[in-house]
């Protein structure tokens, strides 16, 4: 019985990091409600006993269920009849093995039939799906929706809506439209206010909505008649039972071929407000990108893990020239950057999660008594940390997923070219990772501002810098001191120009090493409580380095004056 | 193992080859007892698994639910989930640590669990140990289903669940499927036959042996494992050093009780070795070997003289 949670040791290594212990402590708010639930935990070690069942039993549906269709989903995909979408046997199978076992509405408060898990198991229980089919994660992951409600709706809507999560609801986030894409200030979705009726209608189209005919779909919509940005738009909750959309069609996808990707008609759908009007864009939906970012970070990482378990297994027992491919330079070089970057990718995932975790726990608190203001200070702390930390993880995680796979399939061979082996669907997977809740170009933009704040710079500093690290390995903390130098000298010279654009340019290179020093200290840190990290972190500190300074040799070498012959002009 | 298809006793039991419509209609206070057994798992048997005199070596295989009756348990599952009130039992003979799959039963559903555990039961085949679970179901009186796997990997006999039946004198439903109706007082079972399935109804109570081809267990439910991840036997409380020896006393559902030879009134020489008339006689190493292989050519006189050899033999034909 294959446990895709067991035979990963990596996955409970980050579960059991030191920071869980405050983490659970505000998550169960000291344990509070033991008493109350029968299911709620005793004290910390029975919430980490309990969180690794759990991840044990997803593992389990994992890997005998829905690993196992796969396949089949990605052949037979959903099919759209009578306005309804139907998914494929296997997407059905799936969603009722994790609904049966209590895995919907997860992070949920158990007053609304949730678990009341963290975001570090719950992110990693997301990593597990996409690891068995990155496409149903898609379904699975919209629970994040709830926690949209959960943190902004008002109580009727809480009790309205949560509690249906955990019996299996499915959840849809419909921000795109045909003009509105990466400018979400452009959605013109109509929201108008029914007085007769004492309901919001909402007119309009929506596309590119994954799993557009859920029974719960959270819709963005202009509900300030005139307005032209973002400050017009509220969000809205839409009920499925008020059968008021017509689903034109389900798009022919590269990938994820099992999650249906809709194009939506509302015509008069009556639906409910989130929280409050004109808030939906710069409040709510931020937020909810916020979290689908990790969804997605966690769903790139479990792409690379089963794309780097196909191409292992694969090089073990491929044999070439007599002996198997795995032991040729070439090969096995591809197969430790790999390794090596799962690993990095996973250890920044998992460090946003905690950062995630403390400030939102930290918020739940406070809604039942006052902070101290050391604990303020804490909670303002890892929000910026969370927020400049997202994009940077969304960025990197995607991209690697995108090498990773690559990679994967280039090992195969021309093997890896046929349909024969899963690893052409993880390499068609994959390629939306990059693309979705946002590029990875608009991800740079976001994290840029913790180039120029000086948010990564303060972290590298200020924490990961002051540790200390074992003798034999120690030696490479100078080289990381060095790429920070080094990082913080092109910054200053990039921003010296004082040109915007000038700073877009060079904002990916610059996002990157950040990225690649706080990667290398993270599997350093991790160096200290696993040995086998050691390996992982001089590899890829190795080739930072050398990314690193490729990197800054461009940007040094650059002269300003030079964009001109980058850039399209209109008249050129 | 004929035997065992054959039906018969007070309630008339009638067959009929309707395949019936799913008719659930909800039962008040249903109680289901679900026999299990851990058994090593001989599905992965590695060179250590048989020690020299030819029995099972139990120490080198890893314990686990006895597969066909967690399709017990699964059949007993589904009646829940269409009576919510209905209570699920498990009972289990072995020693003191086949309390691990009372509480993997726990972790899916079931309510409760016994291990009917004592030195005395050692060495007790199917008729004795059928005599002890008889006796430990007669306990939990009134019941209306008592759901067990056909027969355990470790045996292969599938003489338990059809014994248990006999010694409380109730019907039987073998090689069952699935449970197609449950009306008050009366139950209809689709069985798996070898050539093909018919559906038959009995009254209540009701022995019925899961058939390997019934739904397969569903998995853990999340919220069940947290609630009974604590749940302990007596013996086990005692062995190890727990941490939270007063949660089985403030919460009494995390106790798994453990019944001996007096608590359920059993008489000892009807146990043990004395009451099991099964003696083995010899133990034979069967090993398979490949016989050598014959090259063909695809010449119309090869295809014949083969074709002849398979009908000659009976292989076809």
């Amino acid at each position: 019985m294959a446990n895709f949670y067991s035979d990963n040791k990596d996955l409970r290594f980050h579960l059991v990091h030191p920071m869980m212990k405050k983490i659970v402590q505000l998550k169960e708010m000291d344990y509070a409600e033991k008493d109350n639930y029968d299911y709620a935990f005793l004290d910390f070690e029975d919430a980490m006993d309990g969180y690794e069942k759990v991840l044990e039993i997803v593992g389990d549906i994992c890997g005998n269920i829905i690993g196992p269709n796969a396949e089949s989903v990605d052949a037979e995909g959903p099919v759209l009849i009578d306005n309804e979408v139907r998914y494929a046997r296997g997407t059905m199978e799936n969603h009722e093995a994790l609904t049966r076992a209590g895995l919907i509405g997860m992070s949920l408060p158990r007053k609304y039939g949730g678990l009341n898990f963290p975001m570090v198991p719950y992110v990693m229980a997301a990593e597990i799906v996409s690891r068995a089919d990155a496409g149903f994660a898609n379904i699975w992951g919209l629970q994040d929706c709830a926690e949209t409600i959960h943190e902004f709706g008002s109580d009727e809507l809480k009790d309205e809506f949560l509690p249906r999560f955990n019996k299996g609801a499915t959840a849809a986030m419909d921000l795109t439209e045909p003009d509105a894409g990466s400018d979400l200030q452009a959605v013109q979705l109509k929201a108008a206010w029914d007085e007769e009726n004492q309901t919001w209608l909402l007119n309009g189209v929506k596309r590119f909505i994954t799993n557009g005919d859920a029974e719960i779909s959270l819709v963005l919509a202009r509900s300030e008649e005139g307005t032209l940005d973002g400050r017009g738009l509220s969000l809205f909750v839409y009920d499925r039972k008020d059968k008021a959309l017509t689903i034109r069609r389900i798009e022919n996808k590269l990938g994820i071929k099992g999650s249906p990707t809709c194009e939506l008609v509302f015509k008069n759908a009556p639906a409910k407000l989130v929280g409050n009007r004109k808030f939906g864009l710069i409040k709510y939906v931020m937020s909810l990108m916020n979290s689908a970012r990790l969804g997605v970070a966690a769903q790139s990482v479990g792409i690379s893990e089963a794309a780097f378990r196909e191409a292992l297994k694969y090089a073990e027992e491929r044999s070439q020239f007599g002996r198997p491919v795995i032991h040729f330079p070439a090969i096995y070089e591809m197969l430790r950057k790999m390794e090596v970057k799962i690993r990095a990718q996973r250890s920044l995932l998992y460090e946003t999660a905690r950062f995630v975790d403390i400030y939102k726990n930290y918020t739940s608190v406070s809604e039942k008594r006052k902070l101290e203001p050391d604990e303020r200070n804490e909670q303002k702390k890892y929000q910026r940390l969370a927020d400049v930390f997202t994009p940077l993880l969304k960025l990197v995680a995607s991209e690697y997923s995108n090498e990773i796979a690559y990679d994967a399939l280039q090992v195969h061979g021309g093997a890896g070219f046929m349909k024969d082996f899963p690893v052409e669907r993880i390499y068609r997977d994959a390629r939306i990772t990059s693309i979705y809740e946002g590029t990875s170009q608009l991800q740079v933009v976001a994290a840029i501002r913790g180039v120029t704040s000086g948010a990564y710079l303060g972290i590298i500093r200020d924490t990961y810098e002051k540790e200390s690290f074992k003798p034999e390995i120690d030696y490479l903390k100078p080289t990381l001191v060095k790429m920070t130098d080094e990082f913080e000298k092109c910054v200053k010279m990039v921003a010296a120009q004082e040109d915007n654009e000038y700073m877009d340019f060079h904002a990916r290179r610059l996002v990157e090493m950040a990225g690649n020093i706080i990667m290398g200290y993270l599997l350093l840190i991790d160096s200290k409580r696993e040995e086998s990290y050691m390996n992982s972190a001089t590899v890829f500190i190795g080739i930072a380095r050398a990314q690193n300074r490729e990197r800054a040799e461009y940007i040094t070498g650059f002269n300003i004056k030079d964009l001109g012959m980058i850039k399209y002009n209109h008249d050129s | 193992m004929r035997l065992c298809l054959i039906l018969r006793r007070k309630n008339l039991m009638y067959i009929c080859h309707l395949i019936f419509k799913m008719n659930h209609k909800k039962m008040k206070g249903l109680k289901i007892i679900v026999l299990a057994k851990q058994v090593p798992d001989t599905r992965n048997v590695g060179k250590d698994a048989m020690k020299a005199d030819g029995t099972v070596n139990r120490a080198a295989l890893p314990a686990i639910f006895n597969p066909e009756d967690l399709n017990a348990l699964e059949l007993a599952l589904r009646v829940k989930d269409n009576n919510p009130d209905a209570s699920i039992t498990i009972i289990t003979m072995g020693p003191g640590r086949a309390a691990e799959i009372i509480r993997e039963a726990m972790y899916r559903g079931a309510d409760k669990g016994y291990v009917v555990t004592d030195r005395k039961f050692a060495g007790s085949d199917t008729l004795a140990t059928s005599y002890a679970l008889s006796l430990a179901i007669k306990k939990l009186a009134p019941y209306h289903l008592v759901i067990a796997g056909r027969q355990a990997i470790d045996g292969d006999t599938a003489q338990v669940g059809p014994q248990v039946a006999e010694k409380l004198g109730i019907p039987q439903i073998t090689y069952a499927e699935e449970i197609t109706s449950l009306k008050k007082g009366e139950i209809s079972v689709k069985r798996r036959l070898e050539r093909g399935v018919e559906t038959v109804a009995s009254s209540m109570p009701v022995v019925i042996t899961a058939h390997s081809s019934a739904p397969e267990c569903r998995s853990r439910h999340a919220k069940y494992t947290i609630k009974y991840k604590h749940a302990r036997s007596l013996s086990e409380l005692q062995d190890t050093s727990e941490d939270y020896l007063q949660l089985q006393k403030d919460r009494p559902y995390l106790l798994i009780e453990e019944w001996s030879v007096e608590d359920v009134g059993a008489d000892v020489q009807q146990l043990g070795l004395s009451g099991s008339p099964t003696k083995v006689k010899k133990i034979e190493n069967v090993i398979f070997t490949a016989k050598e292989s014959k090259v063909l050519s695809a010449t119309d006189k090869d295809i014949e003289g083969l074709m002849k050899e398979l009908i000659e033999n009976h292989t076809i034909g």
